[in-house]
């Protein structure tokens, strides 16, 4: 007999997949607006923001409902705490691709600083990263939640570079400065989205094997 | 913690749970509990039904340790050795050792002293039908003669530690049957206290108590750690992880896992903990 409280974790897991779901297409479509000077791409995602948001409200009165009547015990419990911070993550990642969409408003008005390179390298890594922490999620795979861990670094390593480079083309011509600092401001907000993803990633592995690897160096996770 | 163990018994291959399960600076330098109760290798046998196979384990002094397990699993036949319980019936049987402060209990003559020294509660309140007063002075004249005054002062000290005082100061005169229950059982708690045991044993102390009752009783076993050893069994899980220091999860008589209670309920390291604490069997 399937109990009630069974079908009540997996609905918050369904409920916390949607919100992974919207909250990755939300980041896709602001860098792609982006790259595509595509204004109705990145209007949509402001417009969007508010069923992450709901959502977001929502699965936090599941997780309240379910501690309070249930009393989950160990990887249940586990599992109602990391939605609960997931879910978090989510909404923030959401919010980072706001970000990104209103700088992509303001970008469109200015030419093109440079050909994206390193730019689009970056934003793929980091919706990998946050593609694989939800499926980490699903599969209840600890080894695929660590190679997100892993990724971070080169993500905050690219974020250093692209800064780099722009900088180089702000001292070079001041008529680029508003549009490169933009660009700035995406390469802050896809590494948010990495760090986010590593939060996610982090969780995960609390919940599937018990251990609490926030804050340890990385040959200790 | 090796310093308070009786070097006649070297306590090798016994579970003894760490108090923290973070493995930290901070939890490295609280002092862990000394071992009040050493059972070893212990099997437990109803004629021939073999109810406890093969347990060791070491019970702290000062702390709150709880059974818990489905019925059946030897939980409270596992208590009941801890005072020698099962001497009142015949065809029952124990093989190992239960050392309580360097001496195997299992061995002794004088099982009045140690039941005494391991004071035992049980799932029904048991009042004896006499005042409030003489449930707790009866004992306590079973083993000592005292004046008036003092037995007043042992009456009033033990109705406090058991949290019972100010409901009862007015009408210690009364039977103690007229109490609600979750008073007889706080009685039947104070009568055990008065005898001046080490040890406390409850045997599914709230099961027949109201969730009020339950919750005093449970507030009790914080303050009854900080002079007792206390070891309970349970059926209800919520109130083993409230209640307890260290929580041992046994199944069909053996014991499957025993550990801080906060990292058995969160983090279990036994499958079978996990599906038993999940509700998943049991």
């Amino acid at each position: 007999m399937e109990r009630h409280f069974e079908h009540e974790l997996e609905e918050l897991k369904e409920r916390l997949l949607w919100m992974a779901n919207l909250s990755e297409n939300a980041v896709h479509q602001a860098v792609q607006s982006v790259f595509e000077k595509d204004e109705k791409l990145a209007s949509r995602v402001l417009e969007e923001e508010k069923n992450i948001n709901d959502l977001q409200l929502e699965i936090d009165d599941r997780v309240m409902q379910l501690l309070a009547t249930q009393a989950p015990m160990a990887v249940d419990l586990r599992f109602i705490l990391s939605a609960s911070r997931i879910n978090n993550d989510l909404e923030r990642i959401g919010d980072q691709a706001v970000n990104i969409a209103q700088s992509a408003l303001r970008i469109l008005r200015h030419p093109q600083v440079k050909p994206y390179v390193d730019l689009p390298r970056m934003s793929e890594l980091a919706e990998g990263m946050v593609r694989d922490s939800i499926n980490a999620l699903v599969r209840r795979d600890a080894d695929l939640a660590k190679s997100v861990l892993v990724r971070d670094d080169e993500v905050d390593h690219l974020r250093d570079q692209i800064f780099r480079e722009l900088l180089t083309y702000m001292m070079e011509n001041s008529a680029v400065v508003f549009p490169a600092f933009e660009l700035i401001l995406i390469t802050k907000n896809l590494e948010r989205i990495g760090d986010h993803a590593t939060n996610i990633a982090e969780d995960v592995i609390y919940m599937v094997a018990g251990r609490d690897v926030r804050h340890l160096a990385s040959d200790r996770r | 913690m090796t310093a308070d163990r009786p070097q006649s018994y070297p306590l090798t291959n016994i579970v003894v749970p760490v108090e923290s399960h973070r493995d930290s600076a901070e939890s490295a330098a609280i002092a862990p509990p000394q071992v009040k109760i050493a059972a070893r290798n212990l099997n437990f046998y109803y004629g021939k039904y073999h109810a406890i196979k093969d347990v060791s384990l070491e019970i702290s002094q000062n702390r709150v340790t709880a059974f818990i397990g489905p019925s059946g699993c030897g939980k409270s036949t596992l208590l009941r050795i801890f005072n020698r319980m099962y001497d009142l019936y015949p065809g029952q049987r124990v093989e190992g050792e239960v050392i309580l402060d360097g001496e195997n209990i299992l061995t002794l003559k004088n099982i009045g002293l140690l039941r005494a020294r391991v004071g035992m509660v049980f799932q029904k309140p048991t009042p004896f039908p006499m005042s409030i007063y003489e449930n707790i002075a009866f004992g306590i004249r079973l083993y000592e003669r005292i004046p008036r005054s003092e037995m007043d002062d042992r009456v009033r000290y033990t109705l406090t530690k058991a949290g019972l005082w100010d409901e009862v100061k007015d009408k210690l005169h009364q039977s103690g049957l007229g109490l609600s229950g979750g008073q007889q059982q706080r009685l039947c708690i104070a009568r055990a206290l008065a005898v001046n045991p080490e040890v406390l044993l409850l045997d599914e102390p709230c099961s027949a108590l109201d969730p009020i009752s339950t919750a005093k009783i449970e507030e009790l076993l914080f303050e009854l750690k900080s002079n007792w050893t206390v070891v309970i069994v349970t059926h209800n899980m919520q109130q083993a992880a409230r209640a307890s220091d260290f929580t041992a999860f046994l199944l069909e008589g053996k014991l499957i896992e025993y550990s801080v209670t906060s990292k058995l309920f969160t983090t279990p390291a036994d499958s079978r903990t996990e599906a038993y604490i999940t509700g998943r069997f049991g």
